[in-house]
């Protein structure tokens, strides 16, 4: 473990979002401005994704550099283009090219103005601000229909609550607790990141596969207690057990 | 406004055609006009099912090319009036119907028919989802064996999340399930599953119970829809299955043994 330099780790990054619907570098500048003079410490030295999805014509020649080069004088550090048309023009500013979201972004929730901002009767809008959900508890992903064989589900960073039946050959998979309200006669995996004290509720047990923390145990050991009665599934140690419920 | 109803399995031989033809053929003599597509390219079955195989001159493939008219391509069926049948291309391979040309199909049909039910083929794949893809409601044809309800429920995965309904957010496909081949002898001596082993592995309402019957074989050698053989079991049980669909209660037949006289026994009747 000692010689190891690093370690490569997957992670949920909350940025802002510039999405770009035209360029002209001088109605760029005068609506950046009147945006940063609403919240000036909220955006100093903030990381930008810039998102061109919804770009009206692509960028050319010069206009990327340009778009930059006023980012970076208002204080914003552009990190990479998202989306949009990938042309010579783009590539040779030497930001990374993301692709598109299919996500919806959530409009940022700004702070209130310091002083009242100067009302501007913009007819264009240029730049429109948002920001990616900032995940700081998730709800827990609830189904009300069947899932049927050949389906996965998976609750991410999450509960899954499932108030159907889960057929054989279906998957239900959780980072963090699954309850099932029907029978659970497919595969059900909790805390499939490490959470150990993930577990599984069911109210008829019938599992192909149960699985915490990727411990697992088949329906063969399964059918020996609690088969087709309401049960749970935690991890002691590193042994599955089942409990009435 | 017509309403689309896709007759599907996911595995083959279990008895979609053969309930397509019935439920069609119900449909329309109980006064709406029904027109029925085969949607099976390459095996073409439903004509020979309804009877009008030597009628076939253009086919679905045809007019989605654009190479005939949906008149001329729509058989008008001999028996029961307000019945139509749009037959599969023999020929063809599969990929050709497109999406885009069963839709301004299933669009012009719509415009004057009540019913539209379409005959899937076997599988889960490009096929069979062409053909649930537009559905208002799917029936579900399964035998009473393990291997038959695993794929329906699979078509139901499909059904609610890749059909034009599940896609587009609107209320779900309606699900029937139609247990077919069903064979109480069978079912008793635990050959087979019952219905109600079905209906909880599938948990969706039952439309109907079609008992096993030689006269489903004799009708299809006839060309006739067993639905208009009102003498059998399986004529009977379409009947009732039509009356379903439209709203009606009924009670279940057929689902238990029958201890036969000793006239019947002596005669082998069925
Ligand atoms: N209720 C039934 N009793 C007896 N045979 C049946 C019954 N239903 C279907 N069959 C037979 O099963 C075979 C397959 O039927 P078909 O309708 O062509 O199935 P699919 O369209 O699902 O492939 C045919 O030979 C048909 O006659
Ligand atoms: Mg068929």
């Amino acid at each position: 473990m000692s010689d190891l330099s690093f370690q490569l780790k997957g992670s949920v990054v909350s940025i802002i979002i510039l999405e770009l619907y035209q360029f002209t570098p001088a109605g760029f500048a005068d609506q950046l401005r009147a945006k940063i003079d609403q919240a000036p410490q909220f955006f100093a030295q903030s990381p930008v994704v810039i998102s061109l999805e919804k770009l009206n014509a692509p960028l050319a020649d010069d206009e990327p550099s340009q778009l930059l080069a006023l980012c970076r004088e208002f204080g914003l550090q552009p990190m990479a283009f998202r989306g949009g048309e990938v042309n010579d023009a783009i590539r040779a500013c030497g930001l990374p090219q993301l692709p598109s979201s299919s996500r919806a972004d959530s409009e940022l929730q700004m702070p209130a103005p310091v002083a009242p901002a100067p009302q501007q009767a913009a007819p264009e809008v240029v730049v429109k601000t948002v920001v990616e959900e900032r995940v700081v508890q998730r709800p827990a992903k609830i189904i009300e229909r069947p899932v049927r064989s050949g389906q996965q589900v998976y609750a991410e960073g999450a509960d899954l609550i499932i108030l159907s039946q889960v057929s054989e050959g279906a998957e239900v998979i959780a980072d963090g607790n699954i309850h099932i309200y029907g029978p659970l006669r497919g595969r059900a995996l909790a805390g499939v990141k490490g959470d150990q004290q993930a577990r599984i509720f069911c109210q008829h047990m019938a599992a192909e596969l149960v699985s915490i923390a990727g411990n697992f145990m088949l329906s063969d050991s399964l059918r020996k207690q609690l088969w087709q009665q309401p049960a749970q599934v935690a991890l002691n140690g590193d042994s599955l057990h089942l409990k009435t419920l | 406004m017509a309403k689309i109803i896709v007759v599907t399995s996911g595995k083959g031989g279990v008895g979609k055609t053969t309930s397509s033809a019935a439920i069609a053929t119900g449909l329309a003599l109980s006064g709406f006009k029904t027109v029925v597509i085969d949607f099976d390219v390459g095996l073409r079955n439903l004509d020979l099912i309804m009877g009008c195989e030597r009628r076939v001159v253009y086919d679905f493939v045809n007019v989605i090319k654009q190479e005939a008219t949906l008149n001329q391509a729509l058989i008008k069926d001999k028996r029961t009036s307000d019945l139509y049948i749009l037959p599969a291309s023999q020929t063809r391979d599969k990929d050709a119907l497109t999406q885009e040309g069963v839709e301004a199909v299933l669009n012009e049909l719509a415009e004057t028919f009540d019913y539209i039910i379409c005959d899937s083929p076997a599988g889960i794949e490009k096929g069979a989802q062409m053909a649930l893809y537009f559905a208002d409601a799917a029936i579900v044809v399964t035998n009473p064996e393990v291997s038959s309800v695993r794929d329906s429920d699979r078509i139901l995965g499909i059904l609610q999340s890749k059909s034009r309904r599940a896609e587009r957010g609107e209320a779900p496909v309606e699900e029937h399930l139609l247990l077919t081949r069903y064979n109480p002898e069978r079912v008793q001596a635990g050959e087979m599953l019952s219905v109600a082993d079905v209906e909880e592995i599938l948990a969706i309402p039952l439309l109907g119970v079609i008992p096993e019957s030689e006269a489903v074989l004799k009708a299809s050698n006839q060309g006739t829809p067993v639905i208009l053989d009102q003498a059998s079991e399986a004529g009977q049980a379409y009947q009732d299955a039509v009356q379903r669909l439209l709203g009606g209660q009924l009670e279940h037949r057929f689902l238990e043994v029958q201890k036969k006289g000793f006239f019947q026994r002596l005669l082998g009747a069925k």
